[in-house]
């Protein structure tokens, strides 16, 4: 008689957690850092036109890293939702923090109840305006929600660049050229080579911008930030 | 609710009065709205449907250009108002009319476009100036006879703003410049710097200017 075999929950959740862990440590960081006048997305990306790096909604940007079909997806949902609400409610109700408990909630039931975890880890970050703080939510393949503080870092040398950060950063927000200089060289010592200007895909919600704050910083505007 | 086109782009203007039957419902309606960061739309017909319709092509470009990662051509643009005012021929029926003047700068061919629709959704392209609700015939009397093709920014304002005066002076539907409250026409540039809301003290000036020449010929 074939024996009907037996998997215990603890160890199939930790063969998934495995599972899902070693796809996203595949992939490269994206740093996410408060400056002076909003948030700043800094992703280490050859690619030019597969961004890992979008605009959601007005204040409003995501980041994803692990598997890009399965983060875009995400990220398609995500702008829905919001344009959704702001249509039928108002741009005012588009936050954050719902669009983010609204990633922990799919990222967590298909962990639970698929055969296959997304390899993904995303950033759900708002940039505070009128006098409100900014928010940033790190949402890990399991479900689980973090809120961060000044800076987080996803993908796959995330706690060797957020070390790194943590030993530079001052406590005081610093400008948008110290903060894109600072998060290329942390991602340039954690992946031991120098990063070109084209290489990186930068972003940020800017809220001294007139309605949408979402901005991408161009290549020849890095070049010259960077340039020592 | 008109457009003309001018050396740098197009102007887009409109009165503001809202009727309901003979009455004045609204002294101060918005009806030319900013759609994304390259065109702006002017609406006739029954207010709500046409406000709620602006507000839907606007969410619906947005939206576009977010999953896209890039904006919808001009010409992608004016076709999807197009299947919108298609959408909406079932309230025709109803005597809900919406009657879109769509105008954009075509960014790749760097000039400005105008667009007009029929009920059916059908789209036109219109090289020169157009006006669309009651008073779009009486307007586009006055623009037919003073229009010319590169006209400065300046005279593209005054001729617009001419002829929706001209439209108010002979059509009840059309409101003309209210200088007691201070309520005067919205008026938009859309050219290679995006839109541009014209001010109401610039509105005020050509108006002062227009009512003293206008004056004078009365005496």
């Amino acid at each position: 008689m074939a024996m009907p075999y037996y998997v215990s929950p603890e160890q199939m959740m930790q063969d998934k957690a495995e599972y899902a862990k070693k796809g996203i440590a595949k992939g490269r960081s994206i740093i996410a850092m408060e400056y002076f006048d909003g948030i700043l997305l800094t992703a280490d990306n050859p690619s030019a036109s597969l961004h890992k790096v979008s605009e959601i909604y007005d204040n409003i940007a995501f980041a994803g890293a692990g598997k890009y079909s399965e983060f875009e997806n995400l990220r398609k949902a995500g702008i829905r939702h919001a344009d959704l609400k702001g249509f039928m409610y108002s741009r005012e109700d588009v936050t954050g923090r719902s669009l983010a408990n609204g990633y922990s909630q799919s990222l967590g039931t298909v962990f639970s109840q698929e055969m296959k975890p997304l390899e993904v880890e995303i950033l759900v970050v708002q940039a505070g305006t009128n006098s409100h703080p900014n928010e940033i939510y790190r949402i890990s393949f399991d479900g689980s929600i973090i809120d961060e503080k000044n800076v987080a870092v996803i993908g796959g040398r995330a706690e060797a660049v957020q070390t790194i950060l943590k030993e530079k950063s001052s406590s005081q927000a610093p400008s948008l050229d110290a903060a894109l200089k600072l998060c290329v060289t942390a991602l340039e010592q954690t992946a031991n080579q120098k990063l070109q200007p084209e290489g990186l895909e930068v972003a940020v919600l800017d809220r001294t911008r007139i309605g949408r704050k979402f901005r991408r910083v161009s290549v020849s505007d890095i070049r010259r930030i960077l340039s020592p | 609710m008109l457009a003309i086109k001018y050396q740098d782009g197009v102007v887009i203007a409109g009165d503001r009065r809202a009727t309901e039957g003979f009455q004045i419902a609204e002294r101060r309606i918005e009806k030319v709205f900013k759609i994304d960061e390259w065109s702006a739309m002017a609406i006739a017909g029954a207010a709500g449907p046409c406000i709620e319709m602006a507000k839907l092509f606007q969410t619906e470009l947005e939206h576009y250009e977010k999953l896209e990662g890039m904006a919808l051509s001009c010409e992608g643009k004016a076709n999807k108002l197009g299947q919108m005012v298609k959408a909406n021929l079932p309230m025709v029926f109803q005597g809900l009319v919406v009657m879109p003047l769509y105008v954009g700068y075509d960014v790749t061919r760097a000039e400005g476009r105008i667009f007009k629709y029929d009920i059916t959704g059908g789209r036109y392209e219109e090289s020169d100036y157009h006006a669309i609700g009651s008073g779009g015939k009486d307007a586009r009397n006055t623009m037919r006879e003073h229009f010319r093709k590169n006209l400065s920014e300046s005279d593209g304002l005054k001729l617009a703003l001419l002829s929706l005066y001209n439209a108010a002076d002979d059509d009840v539907g059309t409101g003309g410049p209210d200088l007691i409250r201070g309520i005067y026409p919205t008026a938009k540039f859309v050219n290679a710097q995006g839109i541009t809301d014209v001010v109401d003290d610039m509105l005020k000036a050509v108006y002062d200017e227009m009512m003293t020449a206008r004056r004078s010929r009365e005496t």
